[in-house]
């Protein structure tokens, strides 16, 4: 996830200061992992370095926090190129879950592929149980929604192939091992 | 005994087999979702707890009575009071507007017009399609029609609603909306629900999920063919 362009797009509306910028980064991408302010100051101090922002009304004295920064043409740039281009879809099997049912038929047995399979879709089972919940809760807001959808939908696609895989992993043990 | 239980329950089709001794324990306020592949018994299991079906061996339970030895009488009068039904397809009446349908069972038990109209139109603002009252259901799209039967079956109050499949026969959003507003519902009323689905991102929707696979419960959740065999490693116990 690319910090730099969600900043670069928070500014896109006029200036804001560091930690405006981290309040507005989790308020606009709920559920997302919390903007360090650390982390903050490091992505606007790259982009002033490559030129995509410039700091305005920078009081010397007041340290960090009080600068505002602007986005500049070549920022803008930046930006709308980066939100038209369409994300390569998977080019890679980086799964997590993929790579340690295959190092799991290499060193260990098949009872210990199974066990892990199963451990690890009771606990796909219960987030997705958790995150339905944000769904039916009064409290919550669209971008709530729309924010643990994204994560439905894939805890979903990984739990049908957990339960496919589950129905083949003796047959690839057996490939694996002929 | 409060809530709702199922004893052993056996039920055959003839010579077909669909429920091989299931027992099922639902505390009241519960959602829980009955899952598992097609053909397994999740209908006939809802039949059976609902007392539209009568179990050939087994108990039902309702509140501490034993319902499934009623007479169909009584068992239907328990289904238009503290029971509700809900199917995959709504089943509305095609000549009657979608506020019509949904006074239907409050005028059925004896509730005045005027009353049943307005909680009629109540329980469809609540589910979101005020705007519907006077559309008929062949001018609706199907997750239209499957908020005004979720309005119909729950306008009586039910202390039970059996849904089996409610969103089967929606899209992806449609279906979510029906289920996200029935549960939103339930839990605002307290009301029990057995939620009949195949589909793990529905079964989420409930507290709990009981899985059954050819007409019996299935203990591991996962439809494995054989118990696993614990594995010894950090925090399994190695014999
Ligand atoms: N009315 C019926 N007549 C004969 N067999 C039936 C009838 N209803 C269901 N069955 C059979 O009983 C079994 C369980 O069916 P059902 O309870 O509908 O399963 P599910 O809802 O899980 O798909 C299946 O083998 C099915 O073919
Ligand atoms: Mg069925």
């Amino acid at each position: 996830m690319s910090t730099s362009h969600v900043l670069l797009g928070l500014l896109a509306a006029g200036s804001q200061h560091g930690y405006e910028l981290k309040r507005a980064h989790d308020t606009r991408l709920p559920r997302a992992k919390p903007l360090a302010f650390g982390q903050v100051y490091a992505t606007l101090g790259r982009l002033q370095r490559d030129g995509l922002v410039v700091s305005a009304g920078q009081e010397r004295e007041a340290g960090p926090d009080r600068t505002a920064y602007t986005l500049t043409d070549q920022g803008r740039a930046a930006l709308t190129g980066w939100l038209a281009a369409v994300e390569p879809p998977m080019p890679y099997v980086t799964s997590a879950l993929f790579t340690k049912v295959a190092v799991a038929l290499l060193v260990a047995d098949l009872n210990a592929a199974r066990s892990y399979l199963v451990a690890q879709a009771r606990a796909h089972t219960e987030r997705l149980r958790e995150l339905t919940a944000v769904k039916t809760a009064p409290a919550s807001s669209l971008a709530d929604v729309v924010a643990v959808d994204y994560v439905i939908a894939h805890l979903d696609a990984d739990l049908r192939w957990l339960r496919t895989t589950l129905a083949r992993v003796a047959d690839w043990h057996r490939e694996v091992h002929p | 005994m409060s809530g709702l239980q199922a004893h052993g329950v056996v039920r055959s089709y003839g010579p077909t087999p669909a429920l091989r001794g299931v027992s099922l324990d639902v505390a009241e306020g519960e959602i829980v979702a009955v899952t598992g592949p097609s053909g397994c018994g999740k209908s006939t299991l809802l039949h059976c707890l609902a007392g539209i079906l009568r179990p050939d061996v087994g108990e039902v339970h309702w509140r501490g009575e034993r319902i499934d030895t009623w007479p169909e009488a009584a068992r239907s009068r328990l289904r238009r009071t503290e029971f509700g039904v809900l199917f995959q397809f709504g089943q509305l009446v095609p000549e009657l507007t979608a506020a019509e349908n949904v006074a239907l069972p409050l005028l059925l038990a004896g509730t005045g017009r005027r009353g049943a109209g307005r909680a009629a139109r109540e329980w469809l603002d609540r589910l979101g399609v005020a705007h519907l009252a006077d559309v008929r259901p062949g001018a609706m799209s199907g997750g239209q029609q499957q908020r005004c039967a979720t309005a119909r079956a729950l306008v009586t109050g039910p202390r039970v609603l059996f849904a089996d499949e409610p969103t089967g026969a929606l899209d992806t959003l449609g279906g979510e909306e029906v289920l996200t507003r029935l549960v939103h519902l339930a839990r605002e009323q307290g009301t029990t629900i057995v939620l009949v689905t195949h589909e793990p991102r529905i079964a989420a929707y409930a507290d709990r999920e009981v899985m059954l696979r050819d007409g019996v419960v299935d203990p591991t959740g996962l439809g494995l063919d054989e118990p696993l065999v614990p594995v010894a490693g950090p925090g399994a116990v190695a014999r």
